[in-house]
Parts: structure tokens; sequence; C-alpha cells
């Protein structure tokens, strides 16, 4: 399959202590991927890499065959590479709906109007509504961001990022401090994202459940190197996996 | 739709222009009057700065400065009768001024910004005060005439209120724009706003041009309100007092700053006369408004109004 984003001899230190190290990576289009390792291995340096948030050392990005190894962030997610974050990114003082108005305003280029009356334009509140439903948050539209519950405000990272209909997804730890039941809807979301717009998505996760049930493939990251790369199945039995994060009992 | 309450305050603008205009009151109070409308634009466009983009400016005051000298000594020099098309030109050079020190300031963030505009608005007072053959130094300009028709205290304020009635529509319409809801969005979270394509600096840029812009306008029509300028015009206590001003009435609100100069003015007027204190009794309000009222007398007024707001009512309004 066709790699929509592909990372050469990428490399980042700092003070001597490297998060990426030489990392090759091809991640195909339509593709679910998981990224896994230890805390501080350099998983979520990788993301702020790709979208333009850390400066490289060496090496080079790719992106549907384009080098964007220089472009700055709102660039490269104007490009279509678009991210949740660890910790929800959202505007506190809005309500649910006009964060993903202000996301859909973006992607249609209306962001530097200032005539208009922000919900006036249609196919922009039709595209808002739609994010809504598909997120099942249309019943807390009019709730402020800061109001949600923890899980609410991660699908609402998540809703924003989809407004922008990217080309690729990063979700970094999607499900990081929710409750079981907040993991098990994330857990559909992300497979039904997958299956119903064909997303290309690129997600960090420490709960190796979610890793090995959701993910198609699995590259491991330790010290800012990949260290392997396949299926569950293959990772499970990689040696070099068990010893340095998994440990035996998997 | 939009809420028929949304209309209120225009509506209450307006009842409270032509009271102004049809009661039998003095001329130093339709000055007054005036002086509030003045100050009104002059805070609601500081506030697109502060209140919605999250910039604290403590140079404000160097583009209501310069769009009262260029209006004013520009009008003084050809005559009262081009006094119209002076006050454009003045907003048009504070909106010209602001974009290379726009460009430099926004530059940096939080408190360097702060400082760096400080720091401007102090030089180009310095400057005003040394070229004394030019600006007129500390004793500044007077004798700046008016175009006969605007003549009297009266019909300068209806011009003044048409002016800045305007101003304050277009500024409204900014603020529910969706350039106003990035402006918003830049205030929480900056570097959303980035990983959603947008350029944080570009429309903090736009908003700095724009706030420039009416300063200069309230500067200009200042001038011709007291037919003299100074240099203190271009102090920074006068861009502290519309941060008091802005901050009083509440900088979540539009009409936050219209209410809080509504207030500080007559305060300053109304105690001013009785006291040589009155910054005291100023600093009092100030304290208790920011300890116990930090969201200013419409955060009052709206929270008061709309009552205890459940989760549920909230979620079960709508939107188009």
């Amino acid at each position: 399959m066709e790699a929509i984003l592909e990372l050469k001899d990428l490399n980042k230190h700092f003070d001597g202590i490297y998060v990426s190290k030489n990392i090759d990576l091809k991640i195909e289009a339509g593709s679910l991927t998981a990224i896994i390792g230890p805390n501080g291995a350099g998983k979520t340096s990788l993301f702020n890499l790709i979208t333009g948030f850390l400066e490289k050392d060496s090496g080079k990005i790719f992106f549907k065959g384009r080098d964007i190894t220089n472009k700055n962030p709102e660039e490269i997610a104007s490009l279509g590479i678009v991210r949740a974050f660890q910790v929800s990114s959202i505007f506190p003082y809005e309500t649910v709906y006009d964060n993903l108005l202000l996301a859909s305003l973006s992607h249609h280029k209306k962001n530097f109007n200032f005539f208009s009356n922000k919900y006036s334009f249609k196919n922009i509140c039709e595209h808002t509504n739609f994010i809504l439903k598909s997120m099942n948050l249309e019943n807390k539209k009019n709730l402020k961001a800061s109001e949600l519950s923890h899980g609410d405000q991660k699908i609402l990272d998540i809703a924003m990022a989809l407004t922008l209909s990217p080309a690729l997804l990063l979700l970094d730890e999607p499900t990081a401090g929710m409750s079981p039941e907040e993991r098990k809807n994330m857990v559909l979301i992300i497979r039904e994202l997958h299956k119903k717009f064909k997303l290309t998505t690129l997600f960090i996760e420490h709960d190796m459940d979610i890793v090995f049930g959701v993910a198609e493939k699995i590259r491991v990251m330790v010290r800012g190197e990949i260290i392997a790369e396949g299926t569950s199945e293959e990772i499970k039995n990689n040696p070099l996996v068990i010893e340095s994060y998994l440990g035996a009992e998997v | 739709m939009r809420k028929s309450s949304s209309y209120l305050p225009w509506l209450s603008i307006l009842i409270a222009f032509l009271l102004i205009l049809f009661l039998p009151i003095s001329e130093h109070k339709v000055h007054l009057a005036t002086r509030i409308l003045i100050f009104s634009l002059y805070a609601v466009a500081f506030n697109i700065l502060f209140g919605m983009t999250g910039l604290l400016s403590l140079g404000s005051a160097l583009f209501y400065g310069f769009g009262a000298y260029v209006t004013g000594m520009l009008t003084k020099s050809y005559g009262g009768d081009y006094f119209v098309y002076l006050l454009i030109l003045g907003s048009i050079s504070a909106f010209i001024l602001a974009i290379p020190l726009g460009l430099l300031c926004l530059r940096l963030t939080d408190v360097y910004f702060t400082m760096l505009t400080f720091a401007f608005g102090q030089l180009v007072w310095g400057v005003c005060i040394k070229l004394y053959n030019f600006t007129g130094g500390d004793d500044g300009i007077q004798g700046i005439p008016r175009m006969a028709l605007l003549e009297t205290t009266k019909s300068y304020y209806i011009f003044v209120f048409i002016i800045v009635f305007i101003s304050l529509i277009f500024l409204w319409r900014l603020a529910s724009s969706p350039f106003g809801l990035v402006l918003n969005g830049i205030r929480q979270n900056r570097n959303r706003i980035t990983f959603l394509g947008m350029n944080v600096y570009k429309h903090q840029l736009l908003a700095f041009l724009i706030s420039a812009f009416f300063t200069g306008l309230a500067g200009g029509l200042y001038s011709g309100l007291d037919g003299s300028i100074h240099p203190n015009m271009f102090f920074w206590t006068q861009s502290g007092s519309i941060i008091l001003m802005v901050i009083l009435g509440g900088i979540n609100n539009f009409f936050g700053p219209v209410v809080g100069t509504i207030i500080f003015i007559l305060l300053e007027d109304y105690i001013g006369k009785t006291t040589e204190y009155w910054p005291f009794f100023l600093g009092t309000i100030m304290l208790i408004m920011v300890i116990i009222f930090p969201k200013g007398i419409v955060g009052i007024l709206t929270r008061f109004l709309k009552g205890p707001q459940t989760k549920k009512e909230l979620a079960n309004g709508s939107h188009s």
C-alpha cells in the first residue's frame, strides 16, 4: 500500500539525550497504527516533530510524497496532518458547538471574515452539526467545554481534529485518565472512525489491551529509536520488545 | 436567531442618547456625555485586544494620542472645515503606526508584550514633550477649531454619538464574527489555534491594527471636544485608566467596557468635585471589584438576570 507519511533518518536530541534517533518510518494510507513504548521513549516528541511543533536536528518528513520537513504547525495542519492531545486541548470558555465551529471555520478558510455572523454559514454549520452527531456530542453542544467530563473533553478534542477532515489523524494517548467505561467508548470511536472514514490513524497508547485489540500494525519505541514493528502477534512474541517494554507475563 | 435580549444594550444606548438630547441639561453634562462616548469607543477598541485576544497593552495611549495629535494639529493648520476628513486621517495614521509596532511587539507574548507596548508609549510621550516647536511640548496645542456645523456642544455630541455608534456596531459585528471567535480562541488556547491550521500572529496583528484604528479615532474625537491636545494623552496612566474602565465594567462582555467607562467617568466627575482624594476612592472601588466581582459590573448583572442555570438547561438551548 502507498505510504501517506514517510520519515527518513529523523533525529532530535535535547542536551545529548535523543528523543528521536535515526527514525525511518512509513505509515500506509488507511492504516491504523499504534506507537507504544515506555515513558520518555520519545513518542509524543515524534508527534511534535511530525506536526512541526519541534524543530528537527536532521532528517526529512514527507507527506503524500511532499517534503514538509520545514513547514510550520499551521501549514502542516492545513495539509491534513491533524492531532489530538494527551491532555485535552480545547477552548474551555466556549460551548462545545463553538469549539467545533472554530475548527470548521478554519477548515473552510473563513477565519479572517469579520463582517459575517459566525453562525451565518450554512455549509459550515451543517459540517459542525455532522461532526457533533458523529461523535455523539449533540446533547452537550450548548455546554461550556470546561463543564464536560474528562472523557467528553477528550472526545471533543478528537472531534475538533476530525472537523478539519484530516488525511492523517494523530492521537496522543486517547484513553489517558479515562474510566473503564469511557475507555470502552473511546475504543469504539477509534474503530468507527477508521471503518467509516477510512481515516489513516496513528495513535500512542499505554493500554496494551487496547493496542492489541485495535491496531493493525504496531511500532515500538525505546529511547528515541523504533526497535520493532509488526502485527499484534509479532510484537507480543518479539523477545526484544518483551525485554525492553512488555515484560515476560504478556 | 439572535435573542431579543441581545438588542437591549443598543436600545439603552439609544434611549440615553435621546434623553441627553431632549432633556434640559447643562452644557457641562453634555460635555461629560460626549467624553463618555469617546472613552467608550476607546475602551471597546482596547478590549478587542485585551478581553478578546488576551493581549494586555500598556501602550494604547500611544494610538489615542497619535490620533488626537494628527487630527488636532492638522485641523489647527488647515481649519475646522476639514475636521471630519482629518479625523479619518488621524485614525488611518494610528493604523499605519500600529503596523511596525504590532509586527515587533507581537513577536513577544505575555508580560514582555505588555512591557514593550509600555516602552513605545513612553518613548513617544518623551518625544512629544521634547519637540516643543512642533508639538507644543508640555503645553500641548490649544484652540483647535471645529467646523461651523459642529460649533455647539450639543451638535458635537450628536456628531460623536453617530461616529461612536457606527464604530460600536462594526466592532460588535467583529466580536460575533468568525474572526472574533478565533480571537477568543487565541486567548484561551493559542497552541490549539495553531494546530487547527490558523496563524496566531496574523490574527493578533489584525486585531492590533483594528484596535489602533478605533483608538486613534477616539483620540481624534477628543481633540475636537476640548479643542486642545496635550502630551499626557500619550502617557501610560491614560492606558492604565482604560484598563481600569474595562475591568470595572467586565472584560468578557462586549458592553462591559461601555458600562465601566460610564461609571468611571461619572465617579471621576462627581467624587472629583468633592474631594481631591478621588484616586483613593477609585482604588478602593477597584480593589472591591477585582476581589469580589472579577467579572465586572456586567458580569454581576448578567448573573443576576440569568439566575442560576443548570447544565441541563444550558444543554437544552439550541443553535442553528
